[in-house]
C-alpha cells in the first residue's frame, strides 16, 4: 500500500517539507530534487523595482508552493499575507507564522489559533506553526487547520528536538499530521521525529547552512525515510536490564 | 502624493497599476498589489487608475522557511 499523507485534501507522498530561505536560487531546483519535496515554503515581501530574478522560475513544475506569514505579528496581518500570497496565483496554501518575539522568534499560539480560524474559514489549507502545547494543538484543529506544526527548538537553531517529549504528546492525542517545523539540525533528528510517529519534517537552516546543500537535502530525505518505515515496522523492543545474545547459545566449539 | 512600498512616488497618479509596475520594471507576473489595504485582483492591473493619495503595496515571493 502506498504510504500517503492528506493535508486539505491534497495527497502526498514526500514527507520532506524544503525551506527555500538563506542560500541561493540556483541551487534551489537541486536542492529540491535531491530531497524529493513535494511542497516548499516561500516567504512574501515588497518587491523592488529593479529587474531581479524570481524564485518561482526555479521551482520544478508540480512542486505545491507553501508561502509563510513571516513578518506578521497579528492574526490580522498573517490574514492580510495570506491574501496577498493567494493573489499571486499558486494556490491555497498558507503556512501561519505569527511572532512578537523578536529575540527567541517563538511563535504566539492565541494569535496562531485567531488567523487559524479565519483563514480555514475562508478555504486555506492551513498549516499552523505553533509553540508545542497540547491544548493549543486542540484548539488549533477545532479551528480547521490542515495539520499541526510544532517547533522543535527556536528556528534557525539547529538544535534539535529540545521539545521532543510535548511533540510525542501531540503525535499522540492529535489525529491531524504532526509536522515537526524549526530547530531541525541534522538528519539524524529527522529521522528520530519520523520514528517518533511524525507526519512529516520541515527544514530549511539544517540544508541552508550545510556544507553542500543538495546532498544534505539528500540526506535529509534517506533519514525521514527511515525514520518513517521504522514507526511503520515498529520498534524492537528495549531491554530494562541485562543481555540477550543474537547468537546460538548452543553448539560451541568447546562444548 | 502616492506612496509605493514605502516610499513617495511623484509619478504614480493618474497611472493605472499595469503601466505603472511595467515603467518601474516590476514583474506583473510574479506581484500582487493592495491598495490602501484591499488586494486589487490581478485581472483588473489594466483598469485600475491610481489616485492621489493612495498607499499601494507591491510584494512578490522571496525564498523563506
Amino acid at each position: 500500500m502506498k504510504d500517503t499523507f492528506t493535508l486539505g485534501g491534497h495527497e502526498f507522498t514526500s514527507r520532506f517539507i524544503l525551506g527555500s530561505g538563506k542560500y541561493n536560487l540556483s541551487l534551489i531546483k537541486a536542492a529540491i530534487e535531491d530531497a524529493g519535496a513535494e511542497i516548499i515554503t516561500l516567504a512574501l515581501r515588497r518587491a523592488n523595482t529593479k529587474k531581479e530574478e524570481n524564485i518561482l522560475d526555479y521551482i520544478p513544475e508540480g512542486v505545491t508552493l507553501l508561502p509563510n506569514t513571516s513578518g506578521a505579528r497579528t492574526a490580522e496581518e498573517a490574514v492580510r499575507i495570506a491574501h496577498l500570497a493567494r493573489e499571486m496565483g499558486c494556490g491555497d496554501f498558507v503556512k501561519i507564522e505569527i511572532m512578537r518575539d523578536s529575540k527567541y522568534l517563538l511563535p504566539d499560539n492565541y494569535e496562531t489559533i485567531r488567523a487559524t480560524e479565519i483563514l480555514a474559514k475562508e478555504g486555506y489549507v492551513v498549516m499552523p506553526y505553533m509553540y508545542p502545547d497540547l491544548n493549543v494543538a486542540r484548539s488549533l484543529a477545532a479551528a480547521g487547520a490542515a495539520c499541526i506544526m510544532p517547533l522543535a527548538a527556536p528556528i534557525g537553531s539547529n538544535k534539535g528536538l529540545a521539545t521532543k517529549e510535548f511533540i510525542q504528546i501531540l503525535i499522540d492525542e492529535i489525529e491531524l499530521p504532526i509536522i515537526v517545523d524549526a530547530g531541525i539540525g541534522r538528519p539524524s533528528q529527522a529521522c528520530e521525529a519520523m520514528e517518533m510517529g511524525a507526519a512529516a519534517i520541515m527544514a530549511n537552516t539544517a540544508i541552508a547552512t550545510a556544507g553542500d546543500i543538495p546532498a544534505m537535502a539528500g540526506a535529509f530525505k534517506k533519514a525521514i525515510e527511515a525514520g518513517r518505515t521504522a514507526y511503520l515496522t515498529g520498534m524492537g523492543r528495549v531491554l530494562q536490564r541485562g543481555s540477550e545474545a543474537s547468537d546460538p547459545l548452543t553448539g560451541f566449539l568447546g562444548d | 502624493m502616492v506612496t509605493v512600498n514605502g516610499e513617495q512616488a511623484a509619478d504614480a497618479a493618474g497611472k493605472t497599476i499595469l503601466d505603472y509596475l511595467t515603467e518601474h520594471g516590476y514583474p506583473g507576473r510574479y506581484v500582487a498589489v493592495e491598495c490602501n489595504g484591499e488586494i486589487v485582483p490581478k485581472a483588473t492591473f489594466e483598469e485600475r487608475v491610481i489616485q492621489d493619495g493612495d498607499t499601494i503595496e507591491v510584494v512578490r515571493f522571496v525564498g523563506g522557511g
